[in-house]
C-alpha cells in the first residue's frame, strides 16, 4: 500500500532493535554492525514488500548477520558457542534498554566529539556517511571515530544506569553545533530528546527539549536570506514557529512545577521570556536578570556572567551593564563585543565603532565576524571615527 | 569538535632548530622523514582526526583581475623573500589544545642525522558556524 520507505520509522526502531540484540548476548560494538546492516537491508526490501512487524523484521534480520559476521570471525566461535541461538528476553523493556543505550554512548570515558557520533549513529540510526556529511570530514575519519569508540565502551556494563547528565550535554552539542550535510541535526537532536524524555522522569531532560523546541522556533528567522546573522532584536517575531513555542513553554512548565530546577530549565525559561514578548521592547529583562542569577549559581560558565551583564544592560540602562561587565574578565569570548554593544547604547559611537572592529576580528564564527563587522561600518558610516 | 589548519612553510617561518635544507639528507633521512609524515598522518586517521593533507608545488604566481574584456594580470614566480607555503594537514579535533599537541608531534619529523626538524608549524582555527544558543 505505501511504497514509499518509512525513514523516520526505522530511525526510531534502530535503538530498539539494538538493544534486543545486546540484550541477547551480543556485544555491542557487533549488534550494532548488525544493526546497521539490517537498516540497509530494510531500505531496499521493505519498499516491495513491507513487513508486518517492522521490529521482529529487524530483529530477525540483525540477529542473522550478527550471527553471520561472528561465525565469520574464526576468533570469535567460543564466544558463539556461549550465545547459543537461542534469544534469552530477559526481564527488560524497551525503553529501559533504549536508556541504556543513551548513557552507553555518552559515556565519560568518551570524548565528546566521539560521544556525538556515537550517539548519533546507535540511537539515532543514521550512517556513517550521513554523520561525516553533517561533521564536514571524510567518511573514513568518521567511521574509524566510531569504531575507536565501540572499542573505549566495549567494556562497559550495559545494565547500569548512568548520569543523566552527561547524555544530555551530547544532545546540547548535537543541537548547538549543528553543521551542514543532508542531516537537520537540530531536528535530529530534538527528536532524540524527545525519545529521552519518554523514557525517562527528569525534570532537565524535559528542560533541554524544551530550550531547544523554544530555540528551534526561531530559527527562520536568525538568518536573512543573505545568509547573515539577525539579532534576536531585529527578529520578524511573526515568523516564529508559535506551535513549538507553546509545546516548549509547557513542558519546561510541567518541568519547573517538580522544583528541582537545573541549568537546562533556567536557560529554557530565558528564552520562554523572550518568546514571550510580542516586541523586542517589550522583554521582561528583569526577570531574565534573575534567571540569569539562578544560572550563574548553578554554574560558573563565564558565558552565563556575560549574557547577565546584557540583561543587565537592558534591564537597568547601559552603565549598569558596563558595570557589571567590568567584574568579568575581559578575555572572555565575546566579551568585546558585548562592550561595544553597551557603549553604543550609551551614546559613545566611538568606542562602540572601535570594539565592534576589535571584537570581529577575536570572533569564532564567520557570520558573528560579518555581523560585528557591518555594526563597526555602520557607525563609521555615521562618522564615528576616533 | 574544532577544526584547525597546520601550516608548512617553505619559507616565511622562523628558522627551526634542526635547520639543514632537505636537499643536503641522505636518502635514508629523507625516507625515514617521509615515512614520518605517512605514519602520522595514517595515525590521525585511526583516531578520527584527519580531514585533509595536501602538498603544493613551490612554483606559483599572482593573479588578479585587470578589468573588463582584459585577460587576468599574472605576476610570479614568487619572490625569494615572500612567504611560502609546503603544504598543510587539517585535523578536526576536540580542543586547542590537541591540536597544540598534534602539531608538536607533527614538528618533530625527523630530518639531518635522523634527529627532529624542530620546524615551526602555523595552527589556525577555522571560523565555525555560529551556535543556536547563544543567550
Amino acid at each position: 500500500m505505501t511504497p514509499a520507505l518509512d525513514e523516520a520509522l526505522l530511525r526510531r526502531l534502530a535503538p530498539v532493535v539494538l538493544g534486543v540484540l545486546v540484550r541477547r548476548g551480543a556485544d555491542f560494538a557487533a549488534a550494532e554492525d548488525a544493526v546497521q546492516e539490517a537498516l540497509v537491508e530494510a531500505v531496499h526490501a521493505w519498499p516491495a514488500d513491507p513487513p508486518r512487524d517492522p521490529t521482529g523484521w529487524l530483529v530477525t534480520v540483525g540477529w542473522r548477520r550478527f550471527l553471520d559476521a561472528t561465525r565469520a570471525d574464526a576468533a570469535r566461535r567460543r564466544r558463539e558457542s556461549a550465545v547459543g541461538d537461542e534469544p534469552a528476553p530477559g526481564p527488560a523493556t524497551a525503553v529501559d534498554d533504549t536508556l541504556r543505550l543513551y548513557f552507553l554512548c555518552a559515556h565519560p570515558s568518551l570524548t565528546p566529539s566521539s560521544a556525538v557520533a556515537l550517539t548519533l549513529r546507535a540511537v539515532g540510526g543514521l550512517t556513517t556517511r550521513q554523520i561525516a556529511r553533517a561533521y564536514l570530514v571524510p567518511e573514513a575519519t568518521m567511521a574509524q571515530r566510531i569504531s575507536r569508540a565501540k572499542r573505549t565502551v566495549s567494556g562497559v556494563r550495559f545494565d547500569r544506569p548512568g548520569d543523566v547528565a552527561t547524555v544530555l550535554r551530547v544532545l546540547y552539542l548535537v543541537f548547538n553545533e549543528g553543521y551542514s550535510g543532508d542531516v537537520d541535526l537540530a531536528a535530529e537532536a530534538i527528536r532524540l530528546t524527545r525519545q529521552l524524555a519518554a523514557a525517562s522522569d527528569h525534570p532537565e531532560v524535559a528542560g533541554l527539549l524544551a530550550l531547544m523546541l523554544l530555540h528551534h522556533a526561531r530559527r527562520a528567522s536568525r538568518t536573512a536570506p543573505d545568509g547573515s546573522l539577525v539579532p534576536l532584536a531585529d527578529q520578524d517575531r511573526g515568523r516564529w514557529d508559535t506551535a513549538a513555542i507553546a509545546e516548549g513553554v509547557a513542558i519546561l512548565q510541567g518541568a519547573l512545577a517538580r522544583d528541582r530546577v537545573g541549568e537546562f530549565q533556567a536557560q529554557a525559561a530565558v528564552a520562554a521570556l523572550h518568546a514571550d514578548a510580542p516586541a523586542a521592547a517589550e522583554t521582561d529583562w528583569v526577570q531574565i536578570v534573575e534567571w540569569y542569577d539562578v544560572l550563574a549559581g548553578l554554574t560558573d560558565s563565564p558565558v552565563v556572567r556575560l549574557n547577565r551583564a546584557v540583561a543587565v544592560g537592558e534591564a537597568d540602562g547601559p552603565r549598569a551593564g558596563l558595570a557589571a561587565l567590568a567584574a568579568l574578565d575581559d578575555t572572555l569570548p565575546r566579551h568585546t563585543a558585548v562592550a561595544a554593544y553597551l557603549h553604543e547604547r550609551d551614546g559613545d559611537a566611538v568606542t562602540a565603532a572601535r570594539l565592534y572592529a576589535e571584537a570581529a576580528r577575536q570572533a569564532t564564527t564567520l557570520a558573528e565576524r560579518d555581523h560585528l563587522t557591518r555594526q563597526a561600518a555602520r557607525l563609521h558610516a555615521r562618522g564615528a571615527d576616533s | 569538535m574544532a577544526k584547525y589548519l597546520l601550516l608548512k612553510h617553505y619559507r616565511g617561518a622562523p628558522a627551526p632548530v634542526n635547520d639543514v635544507p632537505m636537499d643536503r639528507w641522505t636518502p635514508e633521512e629523507i625516507a625515514a622523514h617521509v615515512q614520518y609524515m605517512n605514519d602520522f598522518a595514517h595515525r590521525l586517521e585511526e583516531t578520527g582526526e584527519f580531514v585533509d593533507g595536501q602538498a603544493l608545488a613551490p612554483d606559483g604566481m599572482f593573479v588578479r583581475y585587470d578589468g573588463e574584456g582584459r585577460p587576468p594580470v599574472t605576476d610570479g614566480p614568487f619572490a625569494e623573500t615572500k612567504d611560502l607555503i609546503a603544504g598543510w594537514m587539517v585535523i578536526d579535533v576536540d580542543s586547542r589544545d590537541r591540536a597544540v599537541a598534534l602539531a608538536g608531534e607533527l614538528s618533530a619529523a625527523p630530518g639531518a642525522g635522523g634527529r627532529p626538524i624542530h620546524e615551526w608549524l602555523e595552527v589556525r582555527p577555522f571560523l565555525t558556524s555560529p551556535p543556536t544558543i547563544t543567550e
